[in-house]
């Protein structure tokens, strides 16, 4: 194995009672990247990171963070780590600033920096002001936020960031993305980010892992991905819908080899074998063919593209189907014997 | 930071935390110390005639019963003690804490610190609301002291059982369902009446082989006989013994629960 920050080889974790929640995945993440971990629920994200951060023993596979064995150097991998797991967890009846002097304390900060390292980080999440106030009052921005800034008390260089962002509202997701973000370029740290929304893997991860049923099923950068999926899409609302049969046959003939066009009870859409430059033949096909057109919408491969073509189905259809939680819990679903 | 030196800071940072999250849940503290002193007052009621059956061994029932909060307080024990660490397991407020070089004994002991302050503070308030109702304490100011020790070990046990039912089963409704089962050994004890005044023989059976009995007849000396070197040591060894187990369990059970490589 290399000098990486995070390295995973045919990583497995099998339950007694459950599935194969984790089927043999590898991964490489670089010092300094931020690597997405994208995948709907039940997808397997959350056992990974529970693996990787020593809280879940592989049932087989090696895995490496920050240089160390997950499983026989947990301590080492535990001091270089930071990790703000799936919900915020945290204790209602706590502070803010309670809860950065206990993870100071229990990190083992002198105690004379706790106190400086916890109004810093405190002031950096922006929680200066309500650092004094009960977490149960807190808003679920705040909470994430306070979470993110208790995983860096001691200055990891790994921060592990599970589901980091859901539920929380735009401009709280903004905002957290935003300091992930400056942690990642200004500091070097490295972040290894599960999310199940598209658009966080994309404005943030450097790359990204798509992981179904516990195999990844494509890596790269979003751009690659996407480019692998090739050509962007157009997609026709006829404005009367008794046209939708001609208007698949107009989009059939600027479709690719092996395409066809998809439609739905409003619209029709078809992925252009010419890419961007021939939404003008489209535009200049329905005209002769006397079609009225209520909506035409060019549509750019999406990581969701890249999910569809994977599996066969959406990411958010995918989480539908799977039902429930990542998590799975030691105790609940006790481990099978090695496989 | 040494070996030792980080365990006293981990052990003190949790049980600060401990007695904080308790201080701030009346919820946990107003029935642990009302329902016991309301239990007390309806049987002091009700069985004041049992103080002139022969050979009853004081002529207060309030001063006999007065020990039986006592061990309503570890019943509480064990829910708010339990309750509170289910709670961090279900939230992942203990996977937080396993992310840190926290150690285990750090966990458990930490954990127990507010419970055992409100079992001193629980101590305290049964017994002064015991002597304003009339009740002595016959072992005198010295004896208050050895009381309060007791009702800590108590406490612990009681706590310490609380902690390895929440490691064991890992969520707060389970913990809170050993409540009723916990009561069936205090009403199967000499709670009521001294073991050699129950005539039944199956419940004078039941009562001597019940622990709890004995942790009531220690406590309970200290108000109505004074000094009662038998009574005390059958009630601390008990105590210590209960405790004894209940941590060892809880230990094992915190390495099923705590999975961390």
């Amino acid at each position: 194995m290399s000098d990486a920050a995070i390295e995973a080889e045919a990583l497995v974790k099998q339950f007694k009672k459950g599935p194969r929640a984790v089927d043999g995945i590898d991964l490489v993440v670089a010092a300094g990247e931020i690597y997405g971990f994208l995948g709907p629920n039940g997808a397997g994200k959350s056992t990974t990171v529970h693996m990787l951060t020593t809280l879940l023993p592989p049932t087989a596979g090696r895995a490496r963070v920050a240089g160390h064995d997950v499983v026989k150097e947990g301590a080492a991998v535990r001091a270089s780590i930071g990790a703000a797991l799936q919900e915020a967890a945290l204790d209602p009846y706590l502070t803010g600033r309670e809860h950065m002097r206990l993870q100071t304390a229990l990190h083992g900060l002198p105690k004379e920096e706790r106190r400086r390292r916890g109004d810093a980080l405190l002031e950096r999440v922006g929680l200066s002001e309500a650092a004094d106030r009960k977490v149960g009052g807190y808003s679920g921005g705040m909470k994430r936020r306070l979470d993110l800034g208790l995983a860096l008390v001691h200055e990891p260089r790994i921060l592990f960031l599970d589901e980091p962002t859901t539920g929380l509202d735009p401009q709280s997701r903004t905002s957290l993305w935003a300091e992930v973000e400056r942690l990642a370029r200004r500091d070097g740290v490295t972040v290894f980010l599960t999310t199940q929304y598209l658009e966080e893997a994309d404005a943030l991860a450097g790359r990204v892992g798509i992981i179904d049923n516990g195999r990844i099923v494509a890596e790269g950068t979003p751009s690659a991905l996407k480019a692998e999926i090739g050509q962007p899409s157009v997609e026709a609302v006829p404005a009367d819908p008794a046209d939708r049969r001609r208007v698949e046959g107009v989009l059939e003939r600027f479709a690719g080899d092996g395409d066809c066009p998809h439609s739905t009870e409003d619209s029709v859409a078809v992925r252009l074998a010419a890419g961007d430059a021939g939404l003008a033949d489209v535009v200049r096909a329905l005209d002769s063919e006397g079609i009225r057109v209520a909506h035409l919408q060019l549509h750019e491969p999406t990581l969701d593209d890249v999910f569809l073509d994977k599996t066969g189905r959406t990411l958010e259809g995918a989480g539908e189907e799977d039902g429930g939680g990542d998590v799975a819990r030691p105790e609940a679903q006790p481990e099978a014997a090695p496989a | 930071m040494s070996g030792g030196a980080a365990l006293r800071t981990q052990v003190g940072q949790l049980a600060l935390r401990s007695v904080l999250r308790t201080a701030r849940q009346p919820a946990q503290i107003v029935p642990a110390l009302v329902f016991p002193l309301f239990l007390l007052a309806v049987n002091t009621g009700g069985l004041d005639a049992a103080t002139s059956i022969p050979g009853f061994p004081s002529d207060s029932y309030l001063a006999f019963a007065l020990a039986v909060p006592f061990i309503q307080g570890g019943l509480f024990a064990v829910m708010n003690g339990g309750t509170d660490l289910a709670r961090d397991i279900e939230t992942g407020f203990l996977d937080r804490l396993a992310l840190t070089p926290l150690s285990g004994i750090g966990l458990v002991v930490g954990q127990l610190a507010g419970v055992l302050a409100m079992g001193g503070l629980s101590a305290i308030f049964y017994t002064v609301v015991g002597l304003a109702a009339g009740a002595g304490l016959q072992a005198g100011p010295g004896g208050f002291l050895v009381l309060l020790a007791l009702a800590l070990t108590i406490t612990l046990a009681f706590g310490a059982l609380g902690v390895f039912a929440a490691l064991r089963l890992g969520t707060g409704e389970a913990v809170q369902g050993l409540f009723p089962v916990l009561f069936v050994f205090l009403f199967l004890s000499s709670m009521s009446l001294p073991r050699n005044l129950i005539e039944t023989d199956w419940f004078r059976t039941i009562a001597t082989y019940n622990p709890v009995s004995y942790l009531i007849e220690g406590v309970r000396s200290l108000f109505i006989t004074g000094w009662d070197a038998e009574a005390l040591a059958l009630a601390f060894g008990v105590a210590v013994a209960m405790s004894a187990l209940f941590l060892a369990a809880a230990s094992v059970s915190l390495r099923g629960r705590l999975v961390r490589t």
